[in-house]
């Protein structure tokens, strides 16, 4: 090994560490200074708090999506069954809250797994197609439960007043208190994907995109990298719905509507596919768009419609990814 | 260990797809630390022979055998953790990802698999492995260039590094200078030789004048059946191969 040049290299690279490489270095740190100051710049609250759970659910989503390129039109059963354990482990067994949304992570971790068991043996438009008759059948299956889940009425009563963190009790009907408890689980939840991400088994998820054969002859089992992946977005989906749940009080079935799966491909095509903040911006826009279109035309979607597709015609990396990747040739 | 055992074993493989039999029963032996050249003309199986060697299908009949154990229809990654290692026909690398990424993460697969929370930064090791491979195939000054950016030769060099990183006892290599310039060719046949002096090595090659110099051993295929065996002398001499290249023209 020549190690001379090497060492010319090394030098070489630090020199060129620009400030996107800095900001990816500190994304989380620099994530999480972003989400302590939003909501002071956001018109209400509680959007702001939307914002963080659909960004959130996105960001589920994302990772198997951008990062492993599976485009799932089932999200919506994880993040429903994410919202519904924790709402019932609230209303029928009189959990405390940070055991219901740990039930609720657990809820998206199941689902996650019997869907990703069936699903993650195709691939492509078949992949889509059995996400999203799988995520049909959860759908029924939580409508039908009338007793668990109050069926088309949704599960009510999921009320949360106080929460206490280490000894102390905190207001949570206070949306302020509100958002910076969803912000501390939305931090929490970036740290790992952070990690994730930076881990062996990212670069595995990343390999496994770029070329599944080729993965497969290095020896990757690319169906359980596959799985694994989607259990893990089902982890993240599943913290979004039973923070919804939270902040809700309520789980309407909607929320497991083949809409609410679409929903995630949009925000996350939006904001940036394959890019660690790109879910939230895409969630952001998207929810403001309809919060302040709304006002004036009952027409929003039209609107929203207009921008998505701008987007995906002009900005193929979307709003974060075409910001971040500007002047990178 | 010892060189000049069998390694590799097929015992009647044959594969058809749908009604169309592409390979009929092939039995043969490839002995350790040897270079053994799979050659024949268009459409005589080679390609589907090599793909029964390496797992990527499984036998409709026959079995394989390597260092002696059952392997038929393992899947692919299991070959590669016992340590037979492939390229491919058609270059076949991760495209978006740096040339030394290509080869690390192709060294993970040995290590750290489902390892999802240690920062892999720390896995030094493999990233001075992928530079000692990436000096090996000649690729050191392509380091951080996008793999997909890379000329057609110098792709089909990463391929064989990435192969390498898997540390295999096996290398099987498919038509591994298809599409090179005349130089490339040279310079890819002597990197071939060169590795296979530390392990055995089984290549699919069309023309059969390149591996004539390089091969111990060859295997003629034609029309899905084993049409002849042996030295390259054997094979030179031999008439049904003459028969067999003369009677279409080598492209």
């Amino acid at each position: 090994m020549n190690q001379a040049s090497q060492a010319t290299l090394a030098r070489a690279r630090d020199a060129n560490l620009d400030w996107r490489e800095l900001a990816t270095r500190y994304r989380v740190l620099l994530v999480s200074a972003f989400l302590l100051a939003f909501p002071l710049v956001m018109p209400f609250t509680a959007l702001a708090i939307n914002i963080l759970i659909y960004g959130l659910y996105a960001l589920g989503f994302n990772l198997l999506f951008g990062y492993l390129g599976l485009l799932s039109f089932g999200h919506a059963a994880l993040l429903g069954a994410g919202a519904y354990f924790c709402g019932i482990a609230i209303v029928h067994f009189g959990m405390p809250w940070f055991a219901a949304i740990a039930i609720g992570v657990l809820g998206g971790v199941i689902t996650a797994a019997a869907i990703g068991a069936l699903a993650t043996r195709t691939r492509g438009i078949y992949f889509a197609m059995v996400t999203l008759a799988l995520s049909q059948c959860v759908y029924y299956l939580f409508y039908q439960a009338v007793d668990w889940t109050g069926g088309e009425n949704g599960l009510r009563g999921i009320n949360v007043r106080e929460i206490g963190i280490f000894g102390i009790s905190f207001d949570f009907i206070n949306p302020m208190t509100r958002y910076y408890v969803v912000a501390g689980f939305v931090i929490l939840a970036l740290i790992v994907l952070s990690r994730i991400l930076a881990s062996p088994f990212g670069a595995v998820i990343e390999a496994v995109r770029e070329n599944e054969e080729r993965a497969r002859a290095s020896g990757y089992n690319v169906t359980l990298v596959r799985l694994i992946t989607f259990i893990l977005s089902g982890a993240f989906c599943g913290l979004a719905g039973a923070l919804y749940a939270l902040q809700l009080s309520t789980v309407p079935i909607e929320i497991m509507h083949y809409e609410t799966s679409g929903l995630a491909v949009m925000m996350c095509l939006l904001g940036g596919m394959g890019t660690f903040f790109g879910p939230f911006v895409g969630a952001a826009v998207f929810l403001m768009l309809e919060n302040l279109v709304s006002l004036w035309t009952v027409h929003w979607q039209l609107i929203v419609g207009a921008v998505f597709m701008i987007c995906v015609l002009f900005f193929p990396r979307g709003i974060w990814g075409t910001l971040t990747m500007r002047g990178k040739s | 260990m010892s060189a000049g055992e069998i390694i590799l074993r097929t015992d009647g493989v044959g594969k058809s797809f749908g009604k169309f039999t592409a390979l009929k029963a092939v039995s043969a032996e490839f002995r350790r630390g040897a270079i053994t050249a799979i050659i024949g003309p268009n459409g005589a199986g080679k390609s589907t022979y090599f793909n029964l060697l390496c797992g990527a299908f499984r036998p409709s009949t026959g079995r394989v055998e390597f260092e002696g154990r059952d392997v038929t229809g393992l899947p692919q990654h299991r070959f590669a953790h016992m340590g037979v290692a492939k390229s491919f026909q058609i270059t076949n690398v991760f495209p978006q990802l740096s040339t030394h990424e290509n080869i690390r993460v192709a060294a993970q697969a040995r290590v750290a698999r489902f390892d999802i929370w240690r920062p892999r930064a720390r896995l030094t090791e493999l990233g001075d492995e992928a530079d000692a491979i990436l000096e090996r195939v000649g690729l050191w000054d392509r380091r951080e260039r996008v793999a997909g950016a890379l000329a057609h030769g110098e792709q089909r060099a990463l391929e064989i590094g990435m192969a390498l990183a898997s540390r295999p006892r096996l290398l099987l290599l498919d038509e591994p200078t298809a599409g090179m310039s005349p130089e490339e060719t040279r310079v890819m046949m002597e990197l071939i030789v060169k590795l296979a002096e530390e392990r055995t090595v089984i290549l699919v090659e069309h023309k059969m004048k390149l591996v004539m110099g390089i091969s111990d051993r060859l295997l003629v295929l034609h029309h899905g059946e084993l049409l002849a065996e042996g030295t390259p002398d054997d094979i030179r001499r031999n008439e049904t191969v003459k028969r067999v290249y003369l009677g279409q023209r080598e492209h």
